[in-house]
């Protein structure tokens, strides 16, 4: 039984391995980015606008709401990496629908990679905000004793992201195959439609941590004047 | 009994037991979980979606830890590193 995509290699040479966990990851991508290009070619403001054109808008306006929600007021800066984030992985599970087709997501491989984007978005963000030292500073808050804390559950939130998604992805497809072996006829169809479920809600649960990682971030910790004058 | 059967019996019956604990412990923390967003609802409906937003993270952190003992379970059975090294000697 095969645990990861990672294990169906293609074409090895030195240390460069394409295994199908990649060419999955590249034809969700060309599938996005093609799809997304027909669309937006020619947008129109008019009343009557085309059906796919409308789909997209809701898509970036649900997506941009939710992150306003979390408590980002300056959506537009934002969306490009965190929409990215939920379109990719909802794509990439909802995707199991189609027959021999192993979701990229069931790969620790690619949820790491992901969660390293987190990982490195939430300084970047925080940086281009803050600045470079009032928000190194905020890994200081409430006191000089938390800095070995606040870095571990930087690191340690990184790896529940990747292992959450992972998990979840891989679990599903697992207890499919198993469920193969016992009961062929029904079953699998009803796990397959969980399977679905778990995708999308999975999607939008790392998109929405991503969003409230970036917002601690970006918002710092208030200092006791700011505090002040919320209260009055 | 020779190394292989230890690390087989002991690897099984420990991938068993943490599923089984692993499960147990966060179905209760999420039936608390779910029971408590549902009485608020009842009383605040139009607090809903924040609630909602809310439980679904909630509930997906705790799910994790369930998630981490299948995982631990599922290298135990499948990827065992012990098994493989007394296999490869």
């Amino acid at each position: 039984m095969k645990l990861s995509p990672d294990q169906t290699i293609f074409w090895e040479y030195g240390f460069i391995t394409i295994n199908l966990t990649i060419v999955t990851t590249w034809v969700l991508i060309v599938v996005l980015v093609i799809t997304a290009r027909l669309i937006t070619k020619n947008l129109k403001t008019d009343i009557h606008i085309s059906r796919w054109q409308c789909f997209l808008e809701m898509l970036v306006t649900i997506i941009g709401n939710q992150i306003k929600e979390v408590g980002l007021k300056n959506t537009r800066e934002y969306i490009g990496f965190i929409g990215s984030l939920f379109l990719f992985i909802a794509f990439a599970n909802i995707c199991i629908i189609f027959p021999w087709y192993v979701p990229p997501t069931g790969s620790l491989s690619t949820t790491a990679a992901l969660a390293i984007c987190v990982f490195l978005a939430v300084p970047f963000f925080g940086i281009i905000k803050l600045g470079f030292l009032k928000y190194i500073k905020s890994y200081t808050k409430p006191t000089i004793f938390m800095l070995p804390f606040n870095m571990i559950s930087e690191v340690s939130r990184t790896l529940a992201l990747a292992i959450r998604l992972f998990g979840n992805v891989m679990s599903g497809g697992m207890i499919v195959t198993i469920l193969l072996s016992v009961a062929p006829f029904v079953f699998p169809v009803i796990m397959n439609a969980l399977g679905l479920l778990t995708g999308i809600v999975q999607a939008y649960i790392f998109s929405i941590l991503a969003t409230v990682y970036i917002a601690a971030a970006v918002e710092g910790v208030k200092s006791d004047e700011e505090k002040l004058t919320i209260i009055k | 009994m020779d190394s292989t059967t230890i690390i087989g019996v002991v690897s099984i019956i420990t991938a068993g037991l943490t599923t089984a604990i692993g499960t147990m412990f966060p179905a209760l923390g999420e039936g608390k979980a779910v029971s408590t967003a549902l009485s608020s609802l009842a009383q605040q409906p139009d607090a809903a979606p924040t609630i909602t937003r809310t439980l679904f993270v909630g509930l997906a952190m705790i799910e994790s830890t369930a998630i981490y003992c299948f995982v631990l379970s599922m290298i135990l059975i499948f990827a065992n590193p012990f098994w493989n090294h007394v296999i490869g000697n």
